[in-house]
């Protein structure tokens, strides 16, 4: 990776040194033990299955189908959300977990046979990838880690993972599995400061995804569906 | 959109937006279910006083050892790939956004909300290169093709105009044929923004968070329009100010955590977004380039003052939701991008006391913003100390305010006149007060007075009751 450029650093710093009071501190800062930690007391002691009831609640906040389904009966559940949703084109990021829970006969075979697009995200395509993402009416992803409190999914970027996924397409699914479901934001952000902490490069891009896209700029309406997704579900599959 | 957005003077405005029914109406409905929202995700989360705590805490270390992360943030964004300027003033951040514009020869730039963008000023000079700039949030882009209307919240932009107006701007300015349903309204927005997305050269964001640990930003919305702007122009171009930046990971969870629910109730929203220098290789989106331009603009000057706490502030505008004042005058009375209590400590500073002298007497001191704030500003403490330089540093107090500042310095200094000055309100105030209420009020009591009646200093000063009463005086 070629270094990037840094301009006008040093006076800058300088002067915000100076008005603090002191020599410039540029190495050698640590982060306190910060005096309170509430982070940590929320859903804690929740059982995997607690956290799966505070999931489905507040999926209905945030105008989200919820549904659950177990890994032999995830192609079904997940072709009829496919359906309810208007059917293809879909799109889907190049993830070998869809093989693993069963879906490759879904996305290679049967849905192409029934006239249903399907695009699996190839980086060597290049510009295609979000010409095809453009035109899908369903984007399909699996959640990395899932936030039960507030119902959000994590998506770390990868080649084979584009960004525009989760975003170009009218309409969204997430696969959920059970274990990735943690109470809340602060345990996501605390394995990826870990990651750094040993030195691992965090992915280009990192999405937390709460719903379908939604705005209250007229009059303070909700509407569901602004320039995002307009609909989204989350697929959870208990046995995963 | 510079930070000032209006002329003429500050009670004139005052007196013009009293009459914006409308507004009044909309302003006070989104004070009203934003206050039930807010407090209910706090209370549904629970020791919100030790998460108050914990937020002040992590911006008043950042902000003490703000050029050793700053230091840090840009060392990591480099390594990431990503061009890094430091920005004294909002001409060198827009000079240098403007070269970054010319040599990508770039025809089309959209953009995600930013504050720091509007208080730079930064469309007119992309413009003035021949750039179509277009704002892509939803209330941003309703003002910029309304001939650019100013915003007049921090977080709701368009909170001032309903949806026929918008429906008649829509109409002629984008040939829209259909109502004025918000949710028509909003797809047509996404028609027409779709096509900018994936046309244009350059997309330029403002930072919630940028994260020092990592090199990362974050940006928080709720339309997804960020990412959009993200993921599909070649060049992105960041805009923080210095301040807006957290240690690590852990840290910007626990201030997006608080800012979603001090903002809109929210326990996030829809979209949070880490971006970490330009795209991957072998990415096939995302950008290739990306420029993070941080800027001072006279928040520097701020550091080491009584006022550093104003930059511990992470743009909620819970205090602007909560405030009685802004309630009654709305956000375009403050004259500037940054309205409500935020708005009357922050203006001056950046902005000067030549053009925001008034805004610390736009509050009555009620303190409701003070206690709102989730990052712990003393927000009331410090128009106090705006009124207190205005009065004694710079003589520039509005006249009303000079006779009631007088008796206050006064009293400080000395009791018996602060007896003088209690027992003085009374009379200076009598031409005005009508069967124990004061009606017609002049100067900031003329608006106030507008709409409500304000009650009239007491003939019987407190301490002469309590006497009188100790004696077995009058009960009140």
């Amino acid at each position: 990776m070629t270094r990037g450029t840094i301009q006008n650093r040093d006076a800058f710093l300088q002067t915000i040194a100076q008005r603090l009071g002191r020599n410039p501190r540029l190495s050698d800062v640590s982060r306190p033990q910060w005096g309170y930690q509430p982070q940590w007391t929320v859903f804690d002691g929740y059982s995997q299955d607690d956290l799966l009831k505070v999931l489905q609640k507040q999926c209905e906040l945030i105008h989200t189908d919820y549904i659950e389904t177990t890994s032999a009966e995830l192609a079904g559940a997940l072709r009829r959300q496919v359906a309810a949703y208007g059917g293809g084109p879909v799109i889907v990021p190049d993830d070998p977990r869809f093989a693993e829970y069963g879906l490759s006969a879904l996305l290679r075979d049967e849905w192409p046979a029934e006239q249903t697009t399907v695009h699996i995200w190839n980086p060597a395509l290049g510009r295609q990838n979000i010409d095809a993402a453009e035109q899908a009416n369903v984007g399909i992803a699996f959640s990395d880690i899932t936030l039960a409190e507030s119902g959000t999914v994590v998506l770390f970027s990868r080649n084979e993972q584009g960004r525009a996924i989760h975003f170009l397409p009218k309409t969204y699914i997430a696969i959920v599995p059970k274990s990735t479901v943690v109470p809340r934001m602060t345990q996501a952000a605390a394995v990826i400061h870990e990651q750094i902490e040993k030195g691992e490069l965090v992915p280009s891009c990192i999405n937390f995804i709460t719903g379908p896209s939604n705005s209250a700029d007229i009059e303070m309406n909700l509407v569901v569906g602004v320039h995002g997704p307009m609909k989204a579900a989350y697929i959870v599959v208990t046995d995963r | 959109m510079p930070m000032k957005i209006e002329n003429g003077p500050f009670w004139k405005r005052v007196e013009e937006n009293l009459q914006n029914d409308f507004m009044r109406e909309a302003v006070a409905g989104m004070q009203d279910r934003g206050y039930v929202r807010r407090l209910g995700v706090i209370e549904e989360l629970g020791h919100w006083e030790e998460w108050r705590s914990l937020a002040e805490q992590i911006r008043k270390h950042t902000l003490e050892n703000l050029d050793y992360y700053l230091m840090q943030l840009s060392e990591n964004v480099a390594k990431r790939g990503g061009h890094v300027f430091f920005a004294q003033t909002a001409e060198e951040a827009n000079d240098y956004i403007r070269r970054v514009a010319l040599e990508k020869q770039a025809k089309k730039i959209v953009k995600s909300k930013s504050m720091v963008t509007e208080e730079i000023n930064l469309n007119p000079v992309l413009e003035a290169i021949g750039c179509q700039v277009v704002e892509t949030d939803l209330g941003e882009y309703i003002l910029q093709i309304d001939d650019h209307d100013p915003p007049s919240h921090i977080v709701g932009p368009a909170l001032h105009k309903n949806k026929e107006q918008i429906r008649d701007v829509f109409q002629r300015k984008l040939g829209y044929t259909k109502s004025s349903d918000p949710v028509e309204l909003a797809r047509h927005a996404r028609e027409m923004l779709r096509r900018d997305y994936l046309t244009a050269d350059i997309g330029i964001t403002g930072c919630n968070f940028a994260i020092a640990e990592s090199g990362s930003i974050t940006l928080v919305t709720n339309e997804g329009n960020a990412d959009l702007v993200t993921a599909l122009p070649k060049t992105q171009i960041t805009v923080m100010g210095m301040e807006r930046i957290v240690p690590t990971f852990e840290e910007m969870e626990v201030l997006v955590s608080m800012l979603t629910r001090s903002a809109v109730g929210q326990k996030l929203t829809s979209y949070i977004t880490v971006l970490t220098g330009p795209r991957d290789e072998g990415d096939a989106d995302g950008p290739e380039e990306f420029h993070l331009v941080i800027v001072d603009n006279g928040r520097s000057s701020i550091l080491g003052t009584e006022f550093q706490p104003i930059l511990q502030c992470i743009r909620c505008a819970a205090c602007v939701n909560v405030c009685p004042v802004y309630r009654h005058i709305g956000g375009h009375s403050y004259g500037s991008i940054y309205s409500g209590p935020i708005g009357a400590v922050l203006s001056p500073l950046l902005g000067g006391y030549d053009d925001y002298k008034e805004l610390p007497y736009a509050s009555s001191l009620c303190a409701a913003c003070t206690e709102a704030c989730p990052v712990k500003i003393p927000l009331h403490e410090l128009l106090i100390k705006h009124r207190q330089i205005i009065v004694e540093r710079e003589g520039k107090a509005p006249v009303a305010e000079k006779l009631a500042m007088k008796a206050f310095r006064l009293g400080t200094a000395s009791s018996p006149l602060y007896r003088f000055g209690t027992k003085f309100a009374p009379s200076a105030f009598a031409p005005f007060v009508e069967d124990g209420r004061i009606t017609k009020g002049p100067g900031p009591l003329k608006a106030w007075t507008e709409s409500r009646e304000f009650p009239a200093p007491s003939k019987e000063r407190f301490r002469d009751w309590f006497r009188d009463r100790q004696k077995g005086g009058n009960p009140l």
